[in-house]
């Protein structure tokens, strides 16, 4: 009998994780998805001003498998997924973990729109494969998945729930809180929501808008009030993207933070990569969501601080 | 000197000038922006809560809290007086920083006083003391009123309710961790 119940207690929850897991996986090779398995350990993670990687041996454990999997689609990999544990320094709260597993999907020749009409049909399947039917049930709200999602920019969404506009907030440098504690708890109460066109220095790795060049081809995906998804319209000239790398680097370096190597080999590959999308989705929130976790440590098997 | 890293529940920090314990914490990042730290906080003199965000890079100093073992000694107008076992420094502290505690304070009482900045802050009682009764009704056998427990005046000037059997100049033991009467102190 073991004597650890919190870890026995966790059967269901790491039952039903295990299961998203394949059922994630079912889904994209019906789609005509390659699974990729890039490298955890790399020289140059993407220089990003709030992102923090953490060093091993001269290298770094990635933040992302972005990068690799770019480099897979110059090659001419068309469409690739991969399931993968991400490592980010220092976050550690109800939602999130230093070590946290991501899935993150690309494919050529799309853009941001065709992914969000992905998520739709990836969290419906999911949802029924748990058992859950048309609706998620979490904390009280009950979100519909079968009807219409709901789209709204960055620039509604700070006119709606906030009392100052997206230009005013990142004037007065405010714009990171009024998104977190007066428009997140708002988004994707009643249906999940699609938070799109995030201003252009909030995409180091995104294409800006054809028709408005301040907002970049961005989008996050929200379900009752928790941030899934991160994806972008990807930005495939190597030139603007070495400008944008450079000065996140001298942000990063302004204060104080680690530098990272330029990441030379994608960098010179990037011209050869079709007009592509890409998204990143955090699982252990998916799990939450999915299972009524209140809590990221709910998920996993052992919280860092359990080891 | 802490940093935003080290913030968590029980953290205690100096704010403004006072002491503080975090009572809640969680961390914020939205969409590939900056950190942010959210604190509720509670002032260790006053008691009131506060609600802080903070962001990476941010510093507090740490609150110097002290804990020593003392007795009470007096109480002068509106003070109560602890004298420090140890080097027999007294420490004065007014009724609303003693709180509830007061109800327990009787001479030599051994206590533990917390300090801030040497400044006495909050006193911690025993979870059991003995108390006197010094006036209550006496109980009238065959009462059919129904009550089951009587009020009851201790030393200190506290009242509680007690068994029915309970006479005056009898000590009681009373849990101070819910104010309420235990046992009696058998003669």
């Amino acid at each position: 009998m073991s004597n650890n119940w919190l870890l026995a207690a966790k059967r269901g929850r790491l039952e039903a994780r295990a299961n998203i897991l394949q059922s994630s996986r079912d889904f994209f090779r019906t789609e005509g998805y390659l699974e990729t398995d890039t490298p955890l350990l790399i020289p140059a993670p993407a220089p990003e001003a709030h992102i923090d990687a953490i060093p091993a041996g001269g290298l770094f454990l990635q933040t992302s498998p972005e990068l690799c999997m770019k480099r897979l689609l110059a090659a001419g990999y068309r469409k690739i997924f991969q399931i993968c544990h991400c490592w980010r320094s220092g976050e550690r709260g109800s939602r999130h973990l230093p070590e946290f597993t991501m899935l993150e999907w690309y494919r050529a020749d799309s853009d941001y729109t065709v992914l969000m009409g992905e998520c739709v049909r990836l969290i419906r399947y999911l949802a029924t494969t748990c058992g859950l039917g048309g609706a998620i049930g979490y904390r009280g709200m009950s979100i519909d998945l079968q009807g219409e999602w709901e789209r709204i920019t960055v620039r509604q969404a700070f006119e709606r729930y906030t009392s100052i506009s997206m230009d005013e907030a990142l004037r007065e440098g405010v714009f990171d809180e009024l998104m977190a504690l007066e428009i997140e708890p708002n988004l994707g109460t009643t249906t999940p929501t699609f938070i799109c066109d995030y201003p252009a220095e909030r995409g180091a790795l995104a294409r800006l808008k054809h028709d408005d060049p301040t907002v970049a081809e961005r989008f996050e995906l929200y379900i009752a009030g928790l941030e899934l998804a991160n994806a972008f319209s990807e930005l495939t000239d190597p030139k603007e993207q070495r400008n944008r790398f450079q000065e996140e680097a001298s942000y990063r370096i302004a204060r104080g933070q680690l530098p990272y190597p330029m990441p030379e080999p994608f960098l010179a590959e990037l011209a050869a990569m079709p007009p592509s999308a890409g998204i990143a989705l955090g699982m252990d929130r998916l799990v939450m969501l999915l299972t009524g976790a209140n809590s990221i440590d709910e998920v996993v098997a052992f919280t860092p601080e359990e080891l | 000197m802490y940093t935003v890293a080290d913030l968590k529940k029980g953290l205690k920090l100096t704010l403004d000038g006072d002491p503080y314990v975090v009572i809640a914490f969680d961390f914020a990042k939205p969409g590939k922006g900056q950190a942010l730290y959210r604190t509720k906080m509670r002032n260790m003199i006053t008691g009131s809560i506060l609600d802080r965000t903070y962001r990476s890079g941010e510093t507090f100093e740490p609150a110097s809290l002290e804990d020593r073992k003392m007795q009470y000694l007096y109480k002068e107008e509106e003070h109560y007086v602890f004298m420090d076992n140890q080097n027999y420094e007294q420490y004065r502290m007014d009724e609303d920083s003693v709180g509830d505690a007061k109800n327990y304070l009787i001479d030599n009482l051994p206590v533990d006083v917390l300090l801030f900045k040497d400044k006495a802050i909050a006193v911690d009682v025993p979870n059991f003391v003995n108390l006197r009764v010094t006036q209550t009704d006496p109980w009238v056998k065959g009462d059919t009123s129904g009550s089951d427990s009587k009020p009851a005046t201790v030393e200190t000037g506290y009242v509680l309710r007690v068994p029915p059997f309970i006479e005056e100049d009898e000590l009681i033991v009373i849990d101070t961790r819910t104010g309420e009467y235990s046992t009696r102190v058998k003669g």
